[in-house]
């Protein structure tokens, strides 16, 4: 009879080279799929890299899809550290938009070095308050926030909806439903090609490590998420904390989601994300809420993505093929973490 | 043979490194109520667990009626006979009592509630374990869903009930009662194992004992044929000194008044009701009575993490009903607090030593930013001198035995250099060995001065080593009483209520 | 406005929404989130689909479905129940591996009818008797029948878990996994049972949407509907009866704007999208709020259950 135990002997290099075979495994059950589709699994995986850094053009694609990634990822990591489970990244993205795109389009003749700030600190404010809401009841009533942040994510997606199909609808885009382009002003400057995201990024990434490693707040976020009473216990003020770090968490949402409209869509649309949100959630988990692991991951994902929208032309394989790809990938990673702390034991009889 | 009802035989079962039971031989009879003896971690859990079918053995076999079985999980112990109550009830708690008992069980697919509530009130009252078959679990009294346990197991039919550490949660008279339906279960035929560590209820009800040390059997021996004494030597392994002293010191000045402080829960129950007592300087009080009588929100209370609804809480003259431990500490009042629930509320079990030290003294540190590095050095002065038992500081503290981390709180409090210091139930779960050093070190601060209230279950220890005893019931203040002047048993009526018109020659 | 005929078309569009929430209560009762379930609705949709465009037989069409979504279902319990992933982050991928699949499989479904035999089966069907009941008969009982197909699996489904042995094994499970371990009960099993036939329910929601109600296969036909199921549950306090009126009502949001348009009232569509998500918020704080604990989620509700736990 085989059961199952838990087991204490598996040590870090144990566990990466567990999740590189489950990649691997990944790679391998996705090739069989390409196979299905008449191809050939080594080509495509070829293309796929040559399309996401094969030319500096396409390098750069990918680093603009890894850019909101990581934030939206870091910001999900603080509130994951408390165990707040913020599945409401995605809301939070929009949310920051929606706030940094109203300076944007009634200020958008404001000189580019006072706009732009102002749209990235309204893009944190926007995203930040949107994440304050169920913290506060968090905080009052113990109410579910995996379910209440859910929830806000579809208000905050129809409300852009909203504005994009009404009242800030672009009156001469010839009746299709678009809110009007950012002017220049209002447009991230670029750094060697790349809006200047990727900088933000990179020094996120370290501040974040700093933040939650070596910061009294960062300590606080750390033991509430081990037990509340043992917070309490040591005098910490629990429902303040969880605010303060919600705010955090949202208010970098929303900086992902001001980057992605002023850097790449240069407008506010509700297909600013494309369910960022819920990726970054994935991302954060197999990252293990590591901040530098989350860069890493980030950009593996992006690789996907981008990859996979190469093949696209290149093959002419649907985005829903890379869709499954993708889920095929996580699903594996996610199911050999059960290597990594169970395994099976067989009993005598 | 015809008699034994169940026999393991070299029963063998680790955990990681750890051999929790080795070759353990046991046989329980028919009508007999049989006690597994030892410390915490001796063992005694795991070998029930198997028997119940919640662990599995690594080797050795497991006899029902003579007839080898394998328990492969808790239904295949149902139905070969065995139940098991646990310490913690596995009750859900928005079922009724009825539902709790039938769950699980093979029956028509439709649930005929009438008929089911008669069914159970009837055989309720039979075994004398009063319950309402349709009150909602989480409307239940502790003792109450103890019974509700009992009749879950025996209304599956189970001959060989196995009870553990079922007198943590009562008073001395209902473990009284309790005692009286294991005896009457016996006389029918039953085997009843009791899981304990209490020396004085072996002696009491059992009929034979097996004591366990170290995952193995030390010793079976009837009870006519022992004492406290030769058990406890089996226990811990060698002749040890069963009574703790006391440390006479002079009393000085109040550091700690209470008055008349009350407070309400959570279902709005009074929890504290009109509770008032003094602590001095170096002395030790102890706090008697049944969990649950309100000791547990009464230090809270004083640590600032309960609410108060009135009465004054004095620390050296400044009142801090109200405030929070933050608060507190702004105050500048050093008090210490070892709670009862050591990894979930005065440690962070993730994280190591260094940063459980830290949860007392990060506040203190200016700035925005955490300085490890003397932290670090005042986690390895509490290593040493409390000779905890762990690879380095860096270790996590969950993975520590239960002695060290308890070691570690009370540690990290000792080192604040507090004023008083509150401690729960400082050495529930520690080997002999770790509670007498836990005594030392209360004595040790009592010399230096610091005021100690101390919450105990064991009233021996209660008993011989503090100055004055509160017993607690029901969230009042029954008594306090000189322990050198009061007997046990009348320590065991207050807990129950009587005050002292009704119990003789006890005052303080 | 007609409101008999506004009610009418309200239970019809709800009804995917019953389905998938029904079948969302069955695997939250088990204790297990499944945020899959948008994926789980397309995959029986596709399948759906494609079993009936295949057969041309209503019942085989049916079966397709709540195959296609109970396979997906499978996949959802071997990850949380077997390997004891992380419940929320393994729904969201199979949400995207649903959406990508059904894509995939549905690509060359653009475009295609729906066969007759199909169509007819689901016309409008009178309940004898029932149908003439005044308002109550003219909103209910003249629907098709997959819409009464509902009805009796929501019903079916409160007896179940209210009244029988199986739904009270199941709500130990969900509540406290090591109680219901401990009374013999295999919760493994009740976990894969229930989380199967939970996908199966999803499934049929999806596929009534591709065969009934619009009908027709179109990428993402389900438009967020799974979501809403998700909100639904909630909204519903995990209720099979309450369940049934809250889908007609948020069925009956779902075409209001449109309807309002007709009588020159513009409120947005998109504010109106709003409402139930806003409408469960609402709940989700007042059940918080009042802590009646026979409202809460199941309090396993996310954790992976494994017995020897040390």
């Amino acid at each position: 009879m085989i059961r199952m135990a838990e087991r204490n002997d598996v040590t870090e290099k144990k566990a990466v080279l567990i999740r590189i075979f489950a990649v691997t495994l990944a790679l391998l059950t996705s090739g069989l799929f390409i196979m299905f589709l008449g191809h050939n699994p080594i080509d495509v995986y070829i293309s796929m890299l040559e399309g996401s850094f094969g030319t500096l053009y396409r390098f750069r694609e990918t680093v603009v899809k890894t850019v909101p990634l990581v934030i939206t990822s870091l910001g999900i990591l603080i509130a994951f550290k408390m165990k707040f489970w913020n599945i409401g990244a995605e809301g939070q993205i929009y949310m920051g938009a929606f706030l940094g795109s109203f300076f944007a389009l009634k200020f958008p003749n404001m000189p580019k070095g006072l706009l732009i700030p102002i749209m990235i600190l309204a893009g944190i404010v926007g995203g930040g308050l949107y994440g304050l809401i169920p913290a506060f009841f968090k905080g009052k009533y113990d109410t579910n926030e995996t379910l209440f942040t859910l929830m806000l994510n579809y208000i905050a997606i129809k409300w852009v909806t909203y504005l994009q199909y009404g009242p800030w609808k672009d009156p001469s885009a010839n009746g299709f439903p678009k809110i009007a382009t950012f002017s220049d002003n209002a447009t991230l400057p670029k750094l060697l090609g790349i809006n200047i995201g990727w900088v933000i990024a990179i020094i996120l990434v370290i501040l974040v490590h700093i933040f939650i490693h070596n910061t009294k707040k960062g300590y606080e976020i750390e033991v509430i998420g081990e037990s509340e009473n043992t917070a309490r216990y040591a005098g910490i003020n629990v429902s303040r904390t969880i605010m303060e770090a919600m705010f955090l968490s949202g208010g970098l949402c929303g900086l992902a989601g001001i980057i992605q409209a002023s850097g790449v869509n240069n407008t506010l649309s509700v297909e600013l994300s494309g369910g960022m949100g819920y990726t970054a959630i994935i991302v954060t988990w197999l990252s293990q809420l590591s901040a530098p692991l989350i860069a890493l991951v980030s950009f593996l994902f992006a690789l996907l993505i981008q990859g996979g929208s190469y093949i696209q032309t290149a093959f002419q394989i649907p985005q829903s093929a890379a869709d499954i790809m993708q889920g095929i990938i996580l699903l594996f990673v996610l199911g050999c973490e059960f290597f990594i702390n169970y395994k099976f034991v067989r009993k005598k009889q | 043979m015809g008699n034994t009802l169940v026999r393991m035989e070299n029963i063998t079962k680790v955990f990681g490194s750890v051999a929790a039971n080795k070759d353990i031989n046991l046989t329980v009879n028919k009508g007999e109520i049989h006690s597994i003896l030892g410390e915490n971690g001796a063992g005694k859990s795991t070998l029930m667990n198997i028997l119940s079918g919640v662990y599995s053995p690594d080797s050795g076999s497991i006899f029902i009626k003579d007839n080898k079985v394998s328990i492969n999980s808790p239904k295949d112990a149902i139905n070969l006979g065995i139940g098991m109550i646990y310490q913690h009830f596995k009750l859900v708690d928005i079922l009724t009592a009825k539902e709790n008992i039938i769950a699980g069980q093979k029956g028509k697919v439709f649930i005929n509630s009438k008929k089911l509530s008669e069914e159970i009130k009837e055989l309720s009252v039979k075994m004398g374990l009063e319950i309402d078959p349709d009150r909602k679990v989480y409307n239940m009294s502790v003792a109450e869903k103890q019974r509700l346990e009992i009749l879950k197991v025996l209304y599956r039919g189970a001959e060989v009930l196995i009870l553990d550490e079922p007198t943590a949660v009562l008073t001395p008279q209902e473990t009284e009662k309790l005692f009286n339906i294991i005896k009457k279960m016996r006389d029918e035929g039953s085997a009843i194992i009791i899981i304990t560590h209490k020396l004085n209820e072996v002696m009491e009800v059992s009929d034979r004992v097996t004591v366990l040390r170290n995952g193995e059997v030390v010793g079976t021996v009837k009870k006519e044929d022992t004492n406290e004494r030769e058990l406890a030597n089996l226990m811990v392994g060698h002749a040890i000194d069963l009574s703790v002293k006391r440390l006479e010191v002079e009393k000085k000045s109040k550091t700690l008044c209470v008055k008349n402080l009350c407070a309400f829960n959570k279902e709005n129950i009074k929890i504290l009701n009109n509770i008032s007592f003094d602590v001095h300087q170096g002395e030790m009080l102890g706090v008697a009575g049944v969990a649950g009588s309100g000791q547990k929100e009464l230090c809270d209370a004083i640590a600032g993490l309960y609410p108060v609804s009135s009465g004054e809480i004095v620390f050296q003259n400044k009142n801090i009903v109200g405030k929070n431990p933050g608060d507190i500490i702004k105050m500048g009042i050093s008090m210490g607090f070892v709670p009862e629930d050591r990894l979930g509320m005065g440690l962070v079990g993730s994280m190591d030593i260094v940063d459980n030290v830290l949860l007392k003294y990060y506040k203190k540190q200016k700035g925005l930013m955490i300085k490890r590095k003397a932290v670090g050095v005042k986690a390895e002065n509490i290593v040493e001198k409390l000779n905890i038992s762990t690879p380095s500081v860096h270790h996590p503290v969950k993975k520590l035995s239960g002695g060290n981390i308890q070691k570690v709180l009370l540690g990290r409090e000792i080192g604040l250099n507090p004023k008083l210091i509150i401690t729960a139930y400082p050495a529930r779960g520690l080997d002999i060995g770790s509670a007498h050093m836990v005594y030392n070190l209360l004595n040790e601060q009592k010399a230096k001065g610091v005021a100690i209230l101390f919450v105990g279950e064991d009233l021996d220890v209660l008993m011989q080593l503090c100055d004055r005893v509160m017993v607690m019931c029901e969230g009042k203040v029954v008594e306090i009483v000189d322990p050198r002047k009061c007997s046990k048993s009348d320590i065991g009526l207050m807990m129950a209520g009587e005050t002292l018109e009704k119990v003789a020659g006890c005052d303080d | 406005m007609n409101v008999i005929s506004f009610l009418n078309a309200a239970v019809q569009a709800g009804t995917p929404l019953l389905f998938a929430t029904l079948g969302e209560i069955l695997t939250e009762k088990a204790g297990n989130l499944n945020l899959g379930a948008e994926g789980t609705m397309l995959i029986g949709a596709v399948a759906g689909f494609l079993a009936g465009m295949s057969t041309a037989n209503p019942f085989l069409a049916i079966l397709g479905a709540a195959a296609g979504g109970a396979f997906f279902g499978a996949i959802y319990a071997f990850l949380t129940v077997t390997l004891k992933a992380n419940q929320v982050v393994t729904g969201l991928s199979l949400t995207i591996l649903g959406t990508g699949i059904s894509s995939f499989v549905g690509k060359g479904l653009n475009g295609m009818v729906v066969p007759d035999p199909i169509k007819s089966f689901f016309t409008i069907k009178k309940v004898p008797l029932l149908g003439d009941i005044p308002f109550i008969g003219d909103v209910f009982f003249k629907q098709n029948l997959f819409v009464y197909l509902g009805y009796i699996t929501a019903i079916i489904l409160f007896i179940y878990i209210y009244k029988t042995r199986f739904g009270l094994n199941l709500r130990m499970v969900g509540e406290n996994p090591s109680a219901a371990d401990a009374s013999g009960i295999n919760v493994d099993l009740y976990k894969y049972v229930h989380i199967l036939l939970g996908g199966a329910l999803s499934g049929l929601g999806g596929a009534y949407l591709s065969l009934v109600y619009v009908p027709a296969w179109q990428e993402n036909v389900t438009a967020g509907r799974g979501w809403i199921a998700v909100a639904l549950v909630i909204f519903a306090t995990w209720n099979p009866l309450k369940a049934l009126f809250s889908s007609y009502f948020f069925g009956g949001l779902d075409i209001l704007g449109f309807r309002l348009q007709k009588y020159d009232m513009h409120v947005s569509q998109y504010m109106i999208d709003m409402l139930p998500y806003a409408a469960t918020i609402f709940v989700l704080i007042m059940i918080s709020m009042r802590k009646k604990k026979e409202y809460m989620p199941p309090k396993e509700l996310g954790n992976a259950y494994f017995r020897e736990e040390r």
